[in-house]
């Protein structure tokens, strides 16, 4: 392993330790040159978004408080206990189930700017859509390892709508080398959970099959 | 001790007992972990194993709980009609899960209903739910905890079949909800599915199914093939580890059935995810307990 940073072709990617490493604020450039598969870590700021928050923005149209464009937004409601200093310390954080923010995911990529979006699970075809047209990717990071992610983060720098509650609330946070993301969705609108789905399906039905013919001869027993 | 100094004992036991099942994984689920990382062949799938059981060592190291969502306390208790704590019992969790709350910490996620607010501390109408067997003549306490999260909630599904649908209605109901939902819920999932005759007794089983020991199999014989049958089906769909592809989807399938009325046939699914944070802690009169699942938890006054 070396220590050593090397700059590769993108503007903002640096490959520290073998790790494929992009900063805040991603050109569209960076984000563009991802594919489905690619497993990156990010450096920079990153806010929590999950279902209230994109409620506010979308459907009640309220303006974002913080401005994350070109940054990156994590689906998840961390756990978060107030430190001596009057700040704030993550105790655990990990990724949301991503398909609950599909509806309204389109229009909040458009309004915020945001060009990576951290998740768990897969996203349909609206996000696959903004992914598209204004340049943003959704990368999976797995999900229920909350303390291994927590000591990634460096510093909350900031809460906004703590009004919603702990895992709704609108967090600001500095992460170094989060992750490992793995690109879900990219700029071409390529989707590796759909594709992933659509050969589950055609598998559940032969093994419904099978499992219904070897349990017929139990039944006879 | 005194009646209060007793309660105040067992509280406290309870409190520390579900943060401490919020770090630690009972020993079932490590174990079964461990045997599904060493199966798998796909080196993408093997490194989230990888990266799971990097989590539980940091965890426990560090104390913190290992997953962020540390859901709602779910408990399911068989209390001796004369353990001596009985009355006090149900206040006695509530507070448990309020210091939990605060001491562990645990995230707040109970929100009240049509209030729509967060109530900070997992405590609410109806939570945490506590699911009460009495059992005569017998003066010590089982209680079973569980801390449900949201991701793997989501999916669970209940519903009456036609009988003439059969055996085969209810294993296409649990493939199309994994085949739907089951990518998001965490895998590898424990899956629990129970079968009698309406949308409550068999939602209520499946989630008392999911408070078996990973592995473990119905008494049915015929039941139990089901179960077998059910978790080789599943995994050959390669559901894979965050739903990601891999050789295993499952921890498990188990199965709890009742009686159906000859009209229906009750069928219900709940999930936990790979995170399966079970304990069951089992007190005598005097408030000294054994904790088969998790044989590392003490108790210091
Ligand atoms: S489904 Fe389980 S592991 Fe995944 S985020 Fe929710 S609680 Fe954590």
């Amino acid at each position: 392993m070396n220590n050593e940073t090397e700059r590769c072709g993108r503007k903002m990617t640096k490959i520290i330790n073998e790790k494929t490493v992009l900063s805040t604020p991603f050109t569209e450039e960076d984000i563009r040159s991802l594919h489905t598969g690619d497993v990156i870590y990010i450096t920079g700021d990153i806010a929590t978004g999950r279902d209230d928050v994109h409620i506010r923005v979308v459907k009640e149209g309220m303006e974002l408080p913080v401005d994350i464009h070109g940054k990156a937004l994590m689906h998840a409601g961390p756990i978060v206990r107030s430190t001596e200093e009057n700040g704030f310390e993550v105790v655990a954080i990990g990724p949301t189930t991503s398909m609950r923010m599909e509806k309204l995911e389109y229009d909040f990529i458009k309004e915020a700017g945001v060009r990576l979006i951290i998740g768990k699970g897969g996203m349909g075809e609206h996000t696959a859509e903004a992914c598209r047209e204004f340049g943003a990717v959704h990368c999976v990071l797995p999900a229920g390892n909350a303390v291994v992610t927590a000591l990634c983060t460096e510093e909350i720098t900031g809460v906004e709508w703590l009004d919603l509650g702990m895992p709704e609330a609108l967090w600001s946070i500095r992460v170094k080398d989060l992750g490992p993301l793995i690109v879900t969705i990219d700029t071409s609108g390529k989707n590796l959970f759909e594709e992933k789905k659509l050969k589950i399906a055609d598998q559940k039905e032969k093994q419904i099959e099978e499992i219904c013919k070897r349990f017929e001869s139990v039944l006879l027993q | 001790m005194t009646l209060n100094e007793q309660v105040e004992k067992m509280t406290d036991i309870m409190a520390s007992f579900i943060g401490y099942t919020a770090i630690h994984l009972p020993d079932d689920v490590v174990s079964k972990l461990r045997e599904l990382r060493d199966a798998e062949d796909d080196p993408a799938a093997k490194s989230i194993y990888d990266m799971m059981f990097e989590n539980m060592r940091l965890a426990s190291e560090l104390g913190r709980p290992s997953c962020q969502d540390t859901g709602l306390v779910q408990f399911r208790i068989d209390c001796g009609s004369r353990f001596p704590l009985l009355e006090q019992l149900q206040a006695i969790l509530v507070t448990a899960v309020r210091q939990a709350t605060e001491k562990t910490p645990l995230r707040p996620n109970a929100v009240e209903t049509f209030d729509e607010i967060n109530t900070g501390d997992n405590i609410g109408t109806g939570a945490p739910s506590i699911s009460w067997n009495i059992i005569p003549a017998w003066n010590g306490c089982a209680i079973s905890t569980y801390l449900a999260g949201g991701g793997c909630s989501l999916p669970g599904h209940a519903a009456v079949l036609m009988p003439g649908e059969g055996y085969e209605g209810v294993v296409r109901f649990v493939l199309d909800r994994i085949a739907e939902y089951g990518q998001n819920a965490c895998p590898p999932l424990l899956v629990g599915v129970g079968i009698a005759n309406s949308v409550d007794t068999a939602a209520q089983l499946s989630k008392k199914a999911l408070f078996r020991s990973v592995g473990s199999r119905n008494p049915n014989e015929k039941a139990a093939k089901m179960e077998q049958l059910l978790e080789d089906g599943i995994n050959a769909i390669g559901v894979g580890p965050q739903g990601m592809g891999g050789k295993f989807s499952v921890l498990g399938v188990h199965i709890e059935n009742a009686v159906r009325h000859t009209a229906t046939l009750g069928v219900g699914v709940s999930f936990s995810c790979w995170t399966h944070r079970r304990g069951d802690i089992v007190f005598d009169k005097d408030l000294s307990f054994t904790t088969s699942t998790h044989p590392g938890f003490t108790y210091e006054q």
